[in-house]
């Protein structure tokens, strides 16, 4: 087996070794599916629950891509703003960062006041959550335009636009796409922790639901979906990347 | 003060910088009493110390920056903004790396007028004429490559011909030489000559090397740091079209010699004015 293959079979290793560790471990000390239950029993349980599941899982989905959604505009949008302009940049980084500082979670109850239980509070959590990567993304792109190239074409006659548009954007793609694969994955956070105060579906509530009435399989299978679907949005994100920004991973693309 | 002598294509009088009024009001210039006249088609070099203001002299002569005192005209009118007619080359070549050799090549006449507006219509046209600018400096049949696949010299070939795609009358090199191995170099120094021979644009190059000015130039400057002043000008008449061989020369070294001399008793003094 050469490395190309051993790197891609590794993850599926791993994997497969953890859940067999897992196993043996709750079988060999017997431990009660109450307080750790065994692979099998969440597999088995995941399939007793599955439609319950998917209906839940169905709705954190497209809860989260709506947020997301948002979170690409405003972050893009914010992020182009405050690349482009010293003054605007002076002005609104400290603020953004203090804002990221504060925990998203915190946000769930007076969103849940503004906007009642249910999809608004889970939408805007998962943007919150989500569009400052992009946003700081994006910027930094911008702003790390060579001094000497933004001469050539000042020269020209080039507008700040032009340059923006020619040189600043191309080149923050890469740091753009980077920086989609972080945010899914935090969108998926957002909704499932609002889901799990301020709404009655969803993998949030499920979980709570599912830990309130002590079915710790059906918890864990309610974790697991989550992670699944942020996986494969990741490597869907990061397929993106390759494809639409190549020459910035000539490296890793073997010519 | 006499009127502007009508042949000079680049005319400095009495040009003083200072980057900020507080620095002015303390007296305290990046460039001073620069006085220059450069004749149509000539080829001037400027070597000094790094941080005389070389620089700084060159975002004056392409409008990038505005005289706190004195006048800088180019071809014949004052200069008032940037400037069109000028292309520029840096030590780092900059190219976009999401753009082919082409493309990079093309990326002036996709912003500067009247080029910008016929850009689509006249694509072909251009293409063509970026290709026969390539092929000029040795790049030919590079169209389609993407700079990370040229080497660093292939590159800077690449920067000089987008700097000279839209046909500048005046050509403005910073060390565009400085960061490639000393063969790499006289290549590059030859398909500069070559190129300015044939289009007779006027070049301006900045450079810390007194071999390559002596080279390449009609006339060397040579500039002063803190205060930045021209305090040497030296023509040098050896006769064109120079070979590299001329550079092996007893009248070739002589020069390089007067003008290390220049500099090496500014480094003294200026080393006792600055701390």
């Amino acid at each position: 087996m050469n490395k190309k293959q051993m790197e891609r079979w590794a993850p599926w290793v791993l994997m497969t070794a953890t859940i067999v560790l897992w196993q043996i471990v709750c079988s060999v000390f017997s431990v009660s599916e109450f307080i750790f239950p065994s692979p099998l029993r969440i597999w088995e349980q995941t399939v007793e629950h599955a439609p319950t599941i998917a209906g839940h899982a169905w709705r954190t989905y497209w809860v989260t891509m709506v947020g997301f959604g948002i979170a690409i505009v405003v972050g893009v949008l914010l992020g182009f703003l405050i690349g482009s302009s010293r003054l605007a940049y002076a002005a609104m980084y400290p603020l953004m960062t203090a804002f990221n500082a504060l925990p998203k979670a915190a946000f769930v109850p007076i969103l849940v006041v503004w906007f009642g239980i249910g999809v608004g509070p889970a939408v805007l959590t998962a943007f919150l959550i989500s569009f400052f990567p992009i946003m700081v993304n994006i910027a930094t792109g911008l702003a790390t335009l060579e001094p000497e190239l933004e001469d050539v074409l000042r020269v020209l006659g080039a507008r700040r636009w032009d340059v923006l548009i020619k040189v600043g954007l191309p080149r923050s793609m890469p740091y753009f796409y980077g920086s989609l694969k972080v945010a899914i994955t935090l969108a998926f956070v957002g909704t499932t922790v609002s889901e799990m105060t301020a709404a009655n579906e969803g993998i949030g509530y499920l979980l709570i639901s599912a830990g309130s009435s002590m079915q710790m399989g059906l918890a864990f299978s309610g974790l697991l979906v989550v992670g699944a679907m942020a996986m494969v949005m990741y490597e869907l994100f990061s397929l993106v990347e390759k494809h639409t920004t190549a020459w910035a991973h000539r490296g890793s693309q073997g010519e | 003060m006499t009127t502007p002598e009508t042949q000079a294509f680049v005319e400095f009088k009495n040009v003083w910088l200072a980057y900020n009024e507080e620095l002015q009001a303390k007296g305290i210039y990046a460039v001073e009493d620069i006085n220059l006249s450069v004749q149509s088609g000539e080829f001037i070099a400027i070597v000094g110390p790094s941080g005389c203001g070389k620089s700084t002299f060159m975002k004056l002569t392409t409008g990038l920056k505005h005289p706190s005192k004195g006048t800088i005209h180019v071809d014949g009118s004052p200069v008032d903004g940037p400037l069109k007619i000028s292309g520029m080359a840096f030590q780092a070549p900059s190219l976009l790396p999401w753009r082919t050799t082409l493309d990079n090549v093309l990326l002036p006449l996709e912003i500067v007028e009247p080029h910008r507006s016929q850009f689509k219509a006249k694509r072909k046209e251009y293409e063509a004429r970026a290709s026969a600018l390539l092929a000029s400096v040795g790049l030919g049949g590079m169209e389609n490559k993407f700079p990370w696949q040229l080497s660093g010299g292939m590159q800077q070939r690449a920067s000089i011909c987008r700097a000279l795609i839209h046909e500048p009358k005046m050509l403005l090199l910073d060390e565009p030489f400085g960061a490639l191995d000393a063969f790499t170099r006289e290549e590059l120094w030859c398909a500069l000559r070559d190129l300015q021979a044939e289009k007779k644009f006027n070049v301006i190059l900045v450079t810390h090397d007194l071999r390559e000015s002596v080279f390449l130039a009609d006339t060397v400057y040579v500039m002063s740091k803190g205060p930045g002043r021209f305090v040497v000008k030296r023509h040098i008449d050896l006769p064109r079209p120079r070979d590299l061989e001329v550079t092996y020369t007893p009248e070739f070294t002589d020069i390089v010699h007067e003008l290390r001399g220049h500099i090496g008793a500014m480094r003294k003094t200026g080393a006792t004015i600055n701390q």
